[in-house]
């Protein structure tokens, strides 16, 4: 077994066992238990075996299909060492590996087209979202336009957005950010819509005025939905992102996937492809981080693990 | 034994007699012919029909009667949430609720939650204090000191700092009546707080609100299944009868304040237990033969 195997095996171990050890320790703040014990918790348990096991059987399938069956459509992927002496190669056949700096000028194209899309979705959509459960007036005008604006695929705005925007780049983005604002209106608005009428009422019975009850019920309130609906917005983000730079970009992962099948690269189109799983993860994870920051008190709620207070 | 709890809670209410004395004589409701027919043009529901009720300053009202029965809507009407049909409430002689009038809640008539609605996403403290700020009525750091004054006196005071969704029901619903006192409202209605309790948690609920009463002397509406603890907290029970409701009856409660649970088994308590008991069994029954008859 040469070095190519073995590396990115064990950085696809050392991952799985990084996440599993996570949850442990998330564990072990409540229970108490050492780092040592920690660590072999982890590695003695089954579900970390069998996270394992899901990717060794993957990984075997792809080889065992491009190599060995008698599938002929299979035959012409490159298969898992292929895809990986080229993603790890300093002089990389195709053009593109870990060594190159075009690899990195795509990713960052790519990255900064979904930041910007899901953060102009984030700014303009939570507020929408928020409106629309918080007034029974704006909620009547605009719902009915964003279920009809909603259903329409991302990719059926392209020309439009090419025809309306100046120029590639702002189109990308705009069909990008319009998939995300849906979602993450849409989960705003069933936050607000999901609050206990009884949290309204006591707050009425305390003394707050509309204002404050937006701040004080509406906003909380639908935070866990919100941040539910960024996760989703994010996907979103990054799946309508990836098509429209198919069609319409000079750079990103989905250009460099595009035009690995046209230039008949087929291991750059898995690099293209594997690297935005990562991605995809990292970002999840990043919303995910905010969103127990920002709640707290959810955190202790469903945590299941916090010490409930008795008589 | 009896007379160490008097002077305790004679004590306890010189404390507070400052800012309390001369609110505790307010608070009186008058319920006259009060009708609500939810959806008149469609399903035409008569919830509550011709229903007149007293309910003095100061006095601590049960109300029980069978599900369905218009107890939520009575409540809903005085806390201002909806209108009604026909009728009139007075609260200390200045109109509260008319056909008409826009209803109007406020911290004049706080009300605790059958489910509870402390807010998850505040702490204790937050939730306790948030009525006295919105309202511009204390400054944060005095609202925070009549809090944790008023919650160390329920045994609360070490989860000021805890969110609600951690704490038992029981306590969760004794900081919910703090959060409403501390507004030193002049009714308090409280929709079935303590349904769903265990046993013990029931009675230390009960203990809590007794002491709670006996310093703050709130006029009280309480709605519950539960007819011992009806009789056991109120001066009046209300028995309604079944839709559209109407008050069946009212039976006095002479048991002396404060409440112990020892008077649980008194002949006197036994008595007005058998004579609610009847009145609630025939229209519990009324009621349930009146769904065979919609059923069938
Ligand atoms: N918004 C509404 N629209 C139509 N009917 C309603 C509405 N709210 C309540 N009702 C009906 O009015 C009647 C009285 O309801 P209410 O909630 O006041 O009863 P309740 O005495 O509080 O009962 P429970 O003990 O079950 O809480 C019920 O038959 C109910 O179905
Ligand atoms: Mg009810």
């Amino acid at each position: 077994m040469n070095i190519y195997f073995v590396l990115p095996l064990f950085v696809i171990l050392s991952f799985i066992f990084f996440i599993f050890y996570r949850q442990q320790k998330r564990l072990a703040h409540y229970s108490g238990i050492s780092t040592l014990s920690q660590i072999k918790k982890t590695l003695t348990s089954q579900r970390f075996w069998l996270v394992i096991l899901g990717f060794v059987l993957t990984i075997g399938f792809w080889y065992a299909a491009v190599y060995w069956l008698p599938f002929d459509a299979f035959h012409r992927l490159p298969g898992p060492d292929e895809v990986v002496i080229e993603w790890l190669s300093r002089d990389p056949y195709y053009g593109i590996s870990i060594y190159t700096k075009e690899y990195y000028v795509h990713i960052l194209y790519s990255t900064y087209r979904a930041t910007v899309s899901f953060l102009l979705a984030t700014i303009l959509g939570v507020p929408f979202g928020l409106l629309m459960g918080w007034s029974r007036r704006f909620y009547e005008y605009s719902f009915p336009l964003v279920e009809m604006i909603r259903p329409i695929p991302p990719l059926a705005w392209v020309p439009l957005s090419i025809l309306m925007l100046p120029g590639v780049e702002p189109a990308v983005i705009f069909v990008t950010f319009l998939v995300a604002f849906f979602v993450t209106t849409l989960n705003t608005l069933l936050g607000v819509q999901s609050i206990d009428q009884a949290y309204f009422r006591a707050a009425l019975c305390l003394g707050a005025s509309s204002k404050e009850i937006l701040y004080d019920v509406v906003i909380p309130g639908s935070l866990p939905y919100i941040f539910t609906g960024l996760q989703i917005s994010m996907g979103a983000a990054w799946f309508s992102l990836v098509a429209g730079e198919m069609i319409a970009a000079q750079y990103g992962l989905g250009y460099l996937i595009w035009q690995g099948y046209s230039l008949v690269k087929y291991p750059t189109i898995i690099i293209g492809m594997v690297t935005l799983g990562f991605i995809g993860y990292g970002s999840s994870a990043v919303i995910r981080y905010v969103g127990k920051r920002l709640m707290a008190w959810r955190e202790q709620e469903l945590g299941g693990l916090g010490v409930t207070y008795e008589e | 034994m009896r007379n160490n709890g008097d002077e305790k809670v004679i004590k306890e209410n010189t404390n507070i007699a400052l800012d309390n004395s001369h609110i505790t004589k307010k608070g009186a409701l008058s319920i006259c012919n009060v009708t609500k027919i939810y959806d008149p043009e469609g399903v035409h529901v008569i919830a509550l029909e011709d229903c007149s009720l007293d309910i003095k300053a100061g006095e601590f009202v049960a109300v029980v009667g069978p599900s369905g029965c218009g107890k939520t809507t009575l409540l809903n009407i005085i806390a201002g949430f909806d209108s009604l049909t026909h009728g009139e409430i007075y609260l200390d002689n200045e109109l509260l609720a008319a056909p008409g009038v826009k209803p109007k809640p406020g911290p004049d008539r706080v009300v605790v939650f059958q489910h509870g609605a402390l807010f998850p996403w505040k702490t204790v403290l937050d939730n306790v204090i948030y009525g006295p700020v919105i309202q511009k009525k204390m400054s944060r750091d005095e609202a925070i000191e009549i809090a944790r004054d008023k919650l160390s006196r329920l045994g609360l005071k070490e989860i000021e700092n805890v969110y609600p969704g951690q704490l038992s029901s029981g306590m969760q619903r004794r900081v919910e009546i703090v959060r409403a006192l501390i507004n030193n409202p002049l009714v308090l209605l409280l929709d079935e707080p303590f349904r769903g309790m265990d046993s013990v948690t029931k009675s230390a609920s009960h203990e809590a609100l007794l002491e709670l009463y006996d310093i703050f002397h709130k006029t009280i509406y309480f709605i519950t299944h539960d007819l011992e603890e009806a009789i056991f907290l109120s001066d009046t029970v209300v028995v309604m009868t079944t839709r559209p409701g109407k008050i069946r009856m009212t039976i006095k409660v002479d048991l002396p304040r404060p409440r112990d649970y020892r008077m649980l088994s008194t002949p006197r308590f036994l008595e007005l237990k058998e004579t609610a008991k009847d009145a609630v069994h025939e229209e519990a029954l009324k009621a349930f033969q009146r769904g065979e008859r919609e059923l069938a």
